[in-house]
């Protein structure tokens, strides 16, 4: 069974700075991947306050979908909606996500309230992609 | 004669200079360039701005060189040029560029294989189309340090890594001589 990711970064101020899709796409609607991610943002608030950690794992799942997520210490939220559960992978994953976020934030004609779009950092996202998940 | 340039530089680099974090210089820069780019809108303005910045910036370097190093005064542009990249490169910026592609013994180029203020840039299209050369400072004080030494020049960038270019080059062209005066006020 071929898996589908749906992946998003989520700025401190809830507007999404980055989503990307992985995987062979079956004809589901995108806008129930955001729905999905966006609902499980305030689990991940609740999250947080259980734990220390950047990881936190599974927060949320819908059906067959689970949502991981992985928050940085400036409270930007990777989010991952993924039905294989692999958590060594996906924490590897956002890990390195997370590299390229802040390589992305010191490029100082970024700024931080605004989605992403070098198509550096989207190729590369791809490629991390292939290398954890895929 | 080269060897001993490189030498002066790598001890002034050494001893000679008080140092800070690279990275809070990068960002210093950077915030500059985004800051003029807000101001003004318009890349040819900007490039013109960072180059009266780095005239400003030369002026003063060129004396702190001397002043720090044992150099003696050079005796034709081509030592001139190498005084510039090994030394006066080597202990501002800690990279030394390749001097090179002559024409007429007054005009060479500066290849900068890693310009540290580069680093963790990534242009926007923006201004990747409308021309903005970032590290245009760098002319300017090139400019700057050469006035100084009584010889006008004029300095420009031909290529630049930010844009695609496999390579940093900056063109100088020594025009003349000055005599001796005091140098133009505020531009």
């Amino acid at each position: 069974m071929s898996a589908t990711y749906y992946f998003a970064i989520v700025g401190s101020a809830d507007s999404p700075l980055y989503e990307a899709e992985f995987g062979v796409q079956r004809n589901e609607n995108k806008h129930l991947h955001q729905f999905v991610v966006h609902a499980a943002l305030d689990l991940v608030e609740d999250a947080l306050f259980t734990t220390n950690a950047c990881y936190l794992k599974i927060v949320d799942t819908y059906n067959d979908w689970n949502v991981s997520a992985y928050v940085t210490p400036s409270n930007v939220r990777l989010m991952l909606l993924h039905e294989v559960k692999a958590e060594e992978a996906i924490r590897a994953f956002f890990i390195d996500c997370h590299e390229l976020f802040v390589k992305t934030l010191t490029n100082p004609f970024y700024d931080p309230s605004m989605p992403i779009q070098s198509q550096a950092f989207d190729a590369k996202v791809h490629s991390l992609a292939k290398k954890y998940l895929l | 004669m080269a060897k001993q340039y490189k030498a002066i530089g790598d001890e002034a680099w050494k001893n000679s200079v008080e140092k800070v974090n690279a990275e809070l210089f990068i960002f210093t820069y950077g915030s500059l360039v985004v800051q003029l780019l807000r101001d003004h809108e318009d890349c040819t303005s900007v490039n013109q701005q960072l180059d009266k910045l780095g005239y400003n910036i030369g002026v003063r370097l060129a004396d702190d060189m001397f002043a720090r190093t044992t150099l003696d005064r050079c005796p034709d542009v081509r030592s001139t040029a190498d005084a510039v990249a090994k030394v006066g490169f080597r202990m501002f910026l800690n990279t030394t560029p390749t001097v090179g592609l002559w024409t007429n013994d007054n005009e060479f180029s500066l290849l900068i294989e890693d310009n540290p203020l580069n680093d963790f840039c990534e242009l926007p299209p923006r201004a990747l189309r409308d021309g903005l050369w970032y590290s245009n400072v760098l002319c300017g004080v090139v400019r700057g340090a050469l006035e100084m030494m009584h010889m006008q020049a004029r300095v420009w960038f031909v290529r630049d890594v930010l844009r695609g270019d496999d390579t940093s080059e900056i063109r100088v062209r020594v025009e003349r001589m000055l005599d001796e005066e005091v140098p133009a006020a505020d531009e």
